[in-house]
């Protein structure tokens, strides 16, 4: 028998999604993952997932641009190749703002597009649910939930009765 | 029944209206990207590719022959190229304004016209960043630009606006690239689920990134978002800040002023949300998206642009006042110059579709028509490129008038501004035929069965977790 990824069921609507999420977290599952079209107002409380760590990745990013800004146009004007202009100083914080601005931006949104690809581990082109035919549908209309095997709680017995329980429907085990 | 009457006074109407579920939401949306194209579709791309080509053409030739081939002289250094360039991206401001910061509103109508706006800047900006990127002079040296390591160890000037312009401009347009992208990737992946064929199967989910809709990744996603619409909402402002100071760090009278930032990002937003119901309007009747872009959605953006083109009004008289109280005879002279000089024409054009044009929307009949919106909106947009022509061609008259001239636009400025337009629907008509053009997770997002809490999930009040299991 092939190795087994976990178990997934589909749910009729966001409110059930929620309910299971939340019963399930009650259960002290923790593997356990909830798929929808859109994102589900309340779910991050419901699965009890702690904060994301996108902006950490941001703030890091527009740290960066700012002192490449910043070093960037004093290096260059100042020492790369000193360039008098209008008797000006070689260095000046004032006309560097906008360009330090401008990177810090850039950098932080970076940070924030791949740091958030990056935390979702994308790009994926595989995962086992894609085995399962109606999980297609997650994306237009449908909504799952699935448990991984690996989660220590996990019993496909138990795990199996408490989807049933709590609303599931088209309860399907998922090979790894 | 007046118990009954009174929320429908308080509360919008909802925001997807025709009583439709997810299901035939993603139906409408991806119906359009999954039909094959239209007759109708391939004459409007043919139509578009055939300007694309003469502005093509007309670039080859100004490399081969030079600058000479436009109507730029001295003094006016500065003619159509700058104009377009302004013009252009200035419509490209709508966009993220629509995404950042009507999203950091809550201004959840957004979602009907982001996916579009977005797509609209993004090529507005490719059609600005053509010009200055032509206007160089000497095109093998475009690079000098960038502040990249040459043969000669030069560095570019960071005092002056123009590169600060380069900066801003090509982060613009980094940034609401990523901003398009990360709110396509869900919608990419609906369409890769619904796929029929490999091809579209392949092409749709290699950019889709193995999109699945978990939980742990809408949370980063949407927090994500939540940040690229707070730096870019500054960004926004910061944009056309910059390119106003391209005029307002000269000393030429009409520019040197401080006015020229508020009121040139006010004119890019009433350009930009102008362009947006140029745009929309014909595209909801076209595809069937009055569900989604309805009447109350032109209805805010004509607000908008009732808002923005009074601010414009307002910094035009402003402009004047200041010129006679400066008492700067040669800052008089260019604003005098501008309404009763040479270009007389050029003003009356500019103040006729900017400030007296959009004060119609004052009245709801004309706000909730859509017919006069889309009117409405083509004169905004005429208006606008009249403003920045106006503003350039204060160059015209300077200081000294042994030195005064009267600008002339060639046949070759004239094939470059409605060729950049054929580059710019070329683009368009790809992106409405082979992308969502509406956000398709964010309107379901927006719609009431969205809420897990909506009254429909929850008939009996009681623990709708125990009642399914029962059931």
């Amino acid at each position: 028998m092939a190795e087994q990824w976990g178990i997934v069921a589909e749910f009729a609507n966001p409110a059930r999604l929620l309910d299971a999420a939340h019963a399930l977290r009650k259960e002290g599952y923790t593997k356990f993952e909830t798929w929808s079209p859109f994102p589900i107002h309340g779910m991050d409380d419901a699965m009890g997932l702690p904060l994301s760590r996108v902006p950490w990745i941001v703030l890091a990013g527009g740290i960066i641009g700012f002192a490449t800004g910043l070093i960037l146009q004093w290096w260059s004007g100042a020492i790369a190749y000193p360039l008098v202009i209008g008797g000006k100083p070689l260095f000046a914080w004032e006309f560097a703002v906008p360009v330090t601005f401008e990177l810090s931006i850039l950098l932080g949104s970076f940070g924030a597009v791949f740091g958030m690809f990056f935390l979702n581990g994308m790009p994926r082109p595989f995962h086992p649910l894609d085995r399962v035919k109606a999980f297609r549908r997650v994306t237009d209309d449908a909504f799952f939930l699935s448990i991984e095997t690996a989660d220590p709680k996990f019993d496909l017995g138990s795990a199996t009765a408490l989807l049933e329980r709590l609303g599931g429907k088209d309860i399907t085990e998922v090979e790894a | 029944m007046s118990a009954q009457a009174a929320p429908d006074t308080v509360f919008p109407p909802p925001l997807v209206q025709g009583g439709r579920d997810f299901h035939s939401v993603t139906e409408t949306i991806c119906g359009i990207v999954e039909a094959p194209p239209t007759k109708k579709w391939f004459i409007s791309w043919a139509f578009a590719l055939v300007w694309l080509s003469i502005l093509g053409l007309s670039i080859a030739w100004l490399f081969w022959e030079g600058v000479g081939v436009w109507g730029n002289n001295n003094p006016a250094g500065w003619g159509w190229p700058i104009v377009n360039f302004v013009f252009w991206v200035g419509i490209g401001h709508a966009g993220t304004l629509i995404s950042a910061v009507l999203f950091l509103f809550r201004q959840r109508w957004r979602t009907a016209i982001n996916r579009f706006a977005e797509a609209m800047t993004i090529f507005a900006v490719v059609c600005a960043g053509t010009f200055p990127g032509i206007h160089v002079g000497r095109i093998w040296a475009a690079y000098w630009m960038f502040p990249l390591p040459n043969q000669h160890g030069l560095w570019p000037n960071f005092r002056s606006p123009l590169l600060w312009d380069v900066f801003a401009v090509s982060t613009y347009f980094t940034v609401s690239l990523l901003f398009w992208y990360v709110g396509l990737v869900p919608d990419l992946a609906t369409v890769r689920d619904r796929a029929k064929t490999k091809l579209r199967y392949f092409a749709y989910g290699a950019f889709a990134l193995g999109w699945r809709g978990a939980n742990r990744h809408w949370q980063n996603y949407e927090r994500a978002y939540l940040i690229l619409a707070g730096v870019a909402t500054p960004l926004v402002l910061s944009v056309h800040t910059i390119v106003s100071f391209d005029f307002a760090v000269a000393i030429i009278p009409g520019w040197h002023t401080t006015i020229f930032p508020p009121y040139f990002v006010a004119g890019a937003i009433f350009s930009g949300f102008a362009m947006v119901l140029t745009l929309a309007i014909p595209c909801r009747t076209i595809y069937g998206l009055e569900d989604f872009i309805t009447v109350r959605h032109v209805e805010n953006m004509n607000k908008i642009i009732l808002t923005t083109g009074s601010m414009v009004g307002y910094a035009y008289a402003m402009e004047f006042f200041i010129a006679w109280y400066s008492g700067s005879v040669y800052e008089s002279f260019a604003f005098v110059n501008r309404a009763f000089g040479p270009y007389w024409w050029a003003y009356f054009i500019m103040v006729s579709c900017n400030v007296i044009t959009p004060q119609l929307f004052w009245f709801k009949k004309i706000r909730t028509s859509i017919k006069w919106a889309f009117v409405l909106s083509i004169f905004v947009n005429i208006g606008m490129w009249f403003e920045r022509f106006v503003i350039t061609m204060s160059l015209h008259r300077d200081f000294m008038p042994s030195s005064w001239d009267y600008f002339t636009p060639t046949v070759i400025d004239g094939l470059m501004l409605v060729g950049s337009f054929g580059l710019f629907f070329s683009l368009f008509l790809l992106f409405l035929k082979f992308l969502p053009a509406v956000a398709i997770s964010e309107v379901k997002g927006v719609m009431p069965q969205a809420d897990p809490h909506w009254e429909g999930y929850h008939d009996h009040h009681g623990d709708p977790a125990k009642e399914a299991g029962h059931g």
